[in-house]
């Protein structure tokens, strides 16, 4: 697990709920606080409508490593999405680690809309602590099942 | 004739079902019965062999219509009985419930009486499960990754597992839908995985822990060890199986230690 | 056709050469207490107690999941790639049993009706079935129902009866037998016409004749029959995905943006969606109308149009069947009853 190849920059999918997190990152840009790059966001309008299978997804088309952010219980913009979320997630997450799933690998975290300096540490924290654990290799293996079964370039 | 055999024939006879569904003897092992005249009840026996979970008929329409039906079924049927009321898939005025206690044919009349059954009655668990899922606790996160991608590699992806289990009506189910594609519908390690995690992921808190699904897989493959764990966990975070549909709540007091 | 003998004991010696020999034998092994074809690298570990495999041997030319071709999209053009013919590999089949092997004769009836499909072909081409015919038989066994037998040759290049705990027959059958059996000439010696094959083989009474089973079903489209045998079936697809003859197959993308691939996998005609439109309707609607669909399908259109039966009597279906969907019990019903 330990690949220290200095060119290794890793790739994070972000989901983020709109009215908290989305708007803390823009936050932190307007508030000129610089943080890695290598963060790509994905907004949805709760974190109650992120599916679990998402996570597998972003795994299985090359993520290194996930954030998952959304408003701070009893601050959810629809009331109780957070509430459905967390209890998603209690429960996702102690499947995943029984599968054998990196579960090191996936931040959540709750960022609000006046969090900007936090939304900076919670990327640069998962970023550095995602560049010290590698690429997420077995799980792209196994992703790239099919490409076992050579083609003949011609 | 048994005492199933004339209880059962007298609710044909005087009208009362159209139908009944119980356990008869197989080639090797007990296998659901579908009794529709009084001659037909004398098949019906029951015992610890009969494991099928019947609850999975009470959702197929064209196996029950409209019509009043009875059911002979085991311990976990009565707590799917339980459960598919509780989502409201079934009508309970259609439904006459019943199983054998020893030497008596008991009849549910409500679904505290149910409940209060299998409060009472619940079997041992399955030693072998619960020693597998101690093993795999133990390992490490890698070796616990090679022990499933090895174990569900060469599942064909029938869905026995779920066509056996009776909370899984859905008429259409996520593997089968393309627009978006959640999980690959062909055989391969990565989405054999994904497949069994839907899955569990679907039944938490929902799961009435049969085995249905881990008796009906062709290839024996350990899915019985993931509903089992689930189960155990659910019961140990959100306190039992009473609290129903653990996705579809929720409590603001819920605790966990990972959202920072 | 040539009659040796080899001794017992030599087995394991002969498959170690072939082994060596070839780049993939798959032989039955076992796995607690169910046995499955998988990929050996040496002659232990070969199970020859088990009746049969749950799952059949045909994933050897039709793979649960394949690649037909590449595609990917550079600018306005589209560039097709084959898959490489280095996916198709020599391979020994060892230790299958003669309703296998007779098992690839509808399914070649099946991939070459109305178009040649080269993949399966390809794949079938390059396998070697060894069977080794049956001493015993269980429950489920039908062979002998359906024209086949516990000795029955078509389909082997090799089928190896065991006469007693020294001696064993080697029958080869074609090119691709004498072949093998050359790898290791010296363990085999003439057989004498003494040895009697027969006396061996595993007693299996016919339940049906494959004559009653067509005369009936020809008349049965709208018996009630199909309903009363299907109430329990669970429209899982376990009994297609075992069966040796079952070739129901979709066809799938995996499609990453501008490139892809093209997979096929297997489907059952069991499933509820099966043949749902697009419209939304759906020919086959109930479980009856399936399972009169798979019967028919197997002894009755088959036999009609390709000429050929489309099952083997090996009893998987009914092993696998959550159910006990005992197939030859279905049969014998139907054989034994009279349709208006």
């Amino acid at each position: 697990m330990e690949e220290n190849n200095n060119n290794f920059e890793p790739r994070i999918i972000a989901f983020v709920c709109n009215w908290c997190t989305y708007a803390g990152a823009d936050l932190t840009g307007t508030s000129r606080i610089k943080y890695a790059t290598n963060v790509e966001i994905v907004r949805f309008p709760c974190t109650g409508r992120i599916d679990f299978m998402l996570l597998l997804k972003a795994f299985a088309g090359g993520a290194d490593g996930i954030i998952i952010s959304g408003c701070h219980p009893n601050d959810c913009h629809y009331t109780s999405g957070n509430f459905h979320a967390r209890r998603r997630w209690m429960v996702f997450r102690d499947m995943l680690d029984f599968m054998g799933i990196d579960i090191e690998r996936i931040r959540w975290s709750w960022v609000s809309a006046a969090e900007g300096a936090k939304w900076a540490d919670v990327v640069n924290d998962t970023v550095n602590k995602i560049r010290e654990m590698g690429p997420y290799t077995e799980y792209k293996k196994a992703a790239k099942f099919l490409e076992e079964e050579k083609i003949c370039h011609e | 004739m048994s005492k199933l055999s004339e209880k059962t024939a007298a609710l044909l006879s005087e009208g009362t079902v159209k139908l009944i569904i119980g356990y008869e003897q197989g080639t090797e092992h007990p296998r659901p019965a579908f009794c529709h005249t009084p001659e037909d009840c004398e098949r019906l026996i029951f015992n610890d062999e009969c494991k099928n979970n019947l609850g999975v008929y009470l959702t197929k329409k064209e196996i029950i219509g409209e019509d009043k039906i009875a059911v002979v079924g085991n311990y976990f049927v009565i707590k799917t009985v339980i459960q598919l009321n509780r989502e409201n898939q079934i009508n309970l005025d259609n439904l006459v419930l019943m199983t054998v206690d020893g030497d008596e044919v008991v009849t549910f009349s409500s679904i505290d009486e149910m409940q209060q059954y299998v409060d009472t009655h619940e079997p041992a668990p399955n030693e072998k499960v619960l020693a597998a899922i101690e093993k795999i606790d133990k390992m490490s996160r890698e070796e616990r990754w090679a022990y499933w991608k090895n174990a569900l590699s060469t599942c064909v992806r029938c869905y026995a597992c779920r066509a056996a289990c009776p909370l899984c009506y859905c008429n259409r189910c996520i593997v089968e839908d393309n627009c978006p594609q959640w999980i690959e519908p062909w055989s391969a390690p990565l989405s054999n995985m994904e497949w069994q995690i839907n899955r569990i992921m679907h039944m938490s808190g929902r799961c009435v822990g049969c085995g249905e699904c881990a008796a009906a897989c062709p290839l024996d493959l350990p899915i019985g060890i993931l509903t089992k764990k689930m189960g155990i966990d659910i019961k140990q975070t959100f306190g039992g199986w009473k609290d129903g549909s653990v996705l579809s709540t929720y409590s603001i007091d819920d605790k966990e230690n990972f959202i920072k | 056709m040539e009659r040796l003998i080899i001794k017992s004991d030599n087995i394991g010696t002969w498959l170690a050469k072939i082994i060596d020999s070839v780049p993939r034998v798959l032989a039955p092994v076992k796995d607690g207490d169910k046995a499955e074809f998988k990929s050996i690298k040496s002659a232990d570990g070969v199970d020859y107690d088990s009746q049969t495999t749950i799952s059949s041997v045909k994933a050897a030319a039709f793979p649960r999941t394949e690649t037909l071709f590449a595609y990917e999209k550079e600018g306005m053009e589209t560039k097709l790639y084959n898959v490489a013919e280095d996916n198709f590999v020599e391979t020994v089949i060892w230790r299958a049993r003669p309703c296998d092997a007779v098992g690839f004769k509808p399914l070649t009836s099946i991939f070459n009706w109305d178009y040649k499909d080269e993949l399966y072909n390809q794949r079938y081409d390059k396998i070697a079935i060894v069977t080794f015919a049956c001493t015993s038989a269980d429950k489920c066994c039908f062979c002998t129902s359906v024209g086949g037998g516990p000795g029955n040759t078509e389909g082997s290049d090799i089928q190896v009866t065991m006469i007693d705990k020294e001696k064993t027959l080697v029958e080869v059958l074609t090119d691709k037998g004498e072949k093998l059996v050359a790898l290791a000439k010296d363990l085999f010696t003439a057989a004498e016409d003494s040895i009697d094959k027969e006396k061996a083989l595993a007693d299996i009474p016919a339940k049906f004749t494959k004559e009653q089973i067509h005369e009936n079903l020809a008349k049965a489209f709208d018996s009630p029959v199909w309903k009363a045998q299907s109430e329990r079936c669970l429209g899982c697809g376990a009994c297609a995905f075992v069966c040796p003859t079952c070739a129901c197959f979709d066809i799938q993308e995996d499609a990453h943006g501008n490139h892809g691939r093209r997979v096929r996998c297997w489907d059952s005609c069991g499933f509820s969606l099966f043949t749902q439109h697009t419209s939304g309707h759906n020919p086959r609607p109930t479980q009856a109308t399936r399972w009169r669909q798979r019967i028919m399908h197997k002894f009755s259109y088959m036999p009609d149009r390709l000429n050929v039966y489309g099952c083997t009597g090996c009893g998987r279906c009914s092993r696998a069947c959550p159910v006990d969907m005992n197939i030859a019990e279905h049969l014998t019903s139907i054989a034994n009853s009279s349709h208006e």
